[in-house]
């Protein structure tokens, strides 16, 4: 019998942060100590769970439009591109999306900060991209929050993105921050990214282009998810 | 130029605003569906303390070793309601449950045999990159003996990689650090 002929498999995720990042507490019991096993991408790592409209259900795209009224907040648009590191657009790709309030407040049992909750917020989204990979959130501006990692810890303020791609190697959770913040020389999970430019791919573009005139600021936020190449492994047996 | 990928960050303790599926994410096929077992277990950090804010995460083959999608090159097959993806996230106790059949086996790269085995992310509060693993079964030995990526495992550590049957499934911990850490691959 024929052997298979797979796609290459997935290459490139040099710039994520070491799993050991101490200055972030909580790494310290959770990072393993022992180094990862490369392993070839076989027909399980070429593939991946591919969701549609059906995993959408109630909630959508605009965060401002779950309930009754409308949330506090600076309102804003949040949009851009999925790629993969080749350039190509992901389409109809699951983004899900969730974040604090205005007043830097979880919906969440286990967050105690004492800022108040917004009836009008439940903090999440999710869409699809587009036939050319493109997406938009409408939503408010996140509040910092106060954490326990140190004395006086705040993290600056993000919007947490969960992304499949196509294959499983694509898979990638992340934070998008907002330009200019003065809490990122002091945040241990944004400078867990130990390079300064990659550190800088998680912080979006204020476009006033796309800023719409007494009613929302709009920021542009590209996402890049691995793409096709040969993995170390596939080198190394040729 | 090519853009360049966007870093990972942690999911953070509030992912399951958005994340937790409930019963849509725990069963990747619907209960009454033949050989569905319950696989448990519980998810630990170094100290063996259950940690109470993670979420896992399975991709896996149909009966027939198919899989649901257009990168397959035997072609796309959709087997009932099957999905392939589970997901779960911890109790306090670091515990965890998916509803799932076995995988099939089927042929990979260089005509070599995979055995049955779910591709595992595992995800956490103090995780800024997923983890990934594999789990496989203790009543496949033979396939899992000729496996191409067990076999890249020193033997010693094989078996934090290997669910034990239960009267209705599978256990299996995982173990993110310490004496019996779990193996986690680079994909
Ligand atoms: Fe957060």
């Amino acid at each position: 019998m024929a052997d298979l002929v797979l796609p290459s498999g997935y290459a490139g995720h040099s710039d994520d942060p070491p799993l050991d990042s101490p200055d972030y507490r909580s790494t310290v019991l959770r990072h393993p100590k022992r180094p990862l096993i490369a392993i070839p991408h076989g027909l399980s790592e070429i593939t991946g769970p591919v969701f549609g409209e059906d995993r959408l259900g109630d909630v959508d795209n605009d965060l401002t439009k779950q309930h009754s009224g409308e949330p506090l907040g600076e309102r804003i648009i949040v949009y851009g591109r999925v790629l993969d590191a080749g350039g190509k657009p992901i389409p109809d790709t699951l983004i899900e999306i969730w974040q604090a309030n205005a007043a830097g407040r979880y919906l969440h049992k286990g967050d105690q900060h004492p800022a108040p909750l917004d009836p009008n917020f439940s903090g999440l989204g999710r869409t699809l991209t587009d036939s050319e990979g493109r997406y938009e959130f409408i939503s408010v501006k996140p509040g910092a929050y106060p954490w326990g990692n140190h004395y006086n810890a705040w993290r600056p303020q993000h919007i947490h993105f969960s992304l499949y791609g196509r294959a499983f190697p694509q898979r990638l959770v992340t934070q998008m921050y907002f330009p200019g913040d003065p809490l990122f020389e002091f945040d241990p999970i944004y400078n867990s990214v130990r390079d300064e430019r990659a550190r800088a791919r998680m912080v979006a573009r204020f476009d006033l282009s796309r800023t719409v005139p007494n009613w929302a600021l709009a920021y542009e936020w590209d996402i890049v998810l691995r793409g096709h190449g040969m993995t170390p492994f596939e080198e190394e047996i040729g | 130029m090519s853009p360049e990928i966007t870093p990972s960050q942690t999911v953070g303790p509030y992912f399951h605003i958005c994340l937790e599926w409930g019963d849509a994410g725990k069963y990747v096929a619907p209960a009454g569906t033949d050989g569905l077992f319950r696989l448990h277990g519980h998810i630990l950090d170094g100290t063996g303390d259950p940690i109470p804010d993670a979420m896992i995460e399975t991709w896996q083959a149909d009966a027939d070793g198919r899989f649901d999608h257009p990168d397959d090159p035997r072609g796309a097959v959709s087997w009932q309601d099957f999905t392939g993806f589970g997901r779960c996230s911890t109790d306090e106790d670091g515990f965890y449950e998916i509803f799932t059949i076995k995988p099939g086996t089927f042929l990979d790269r260089d005509g070599v045999m995979e055995a049955a085995h779910l591709n595992v992310s595992v995800f956490s509060r103090g995780l800024l990159a997923r983890l990934v693993t594999r789990i496989y079964f203790d009543d496949e030995q033979d396939s899992n003996a000729a496996d191409p990526v067990l076999a890249r495992v020193p033997e010693e550590r094989r078996g934090t990689l290997i669910a034990v049957s239960t009267e209705d499934g599978y256990r299996h911990d995982i173990h993110t650090q310490g004496p019996s850490e779990t193996v986690f691959f680079d994909v």
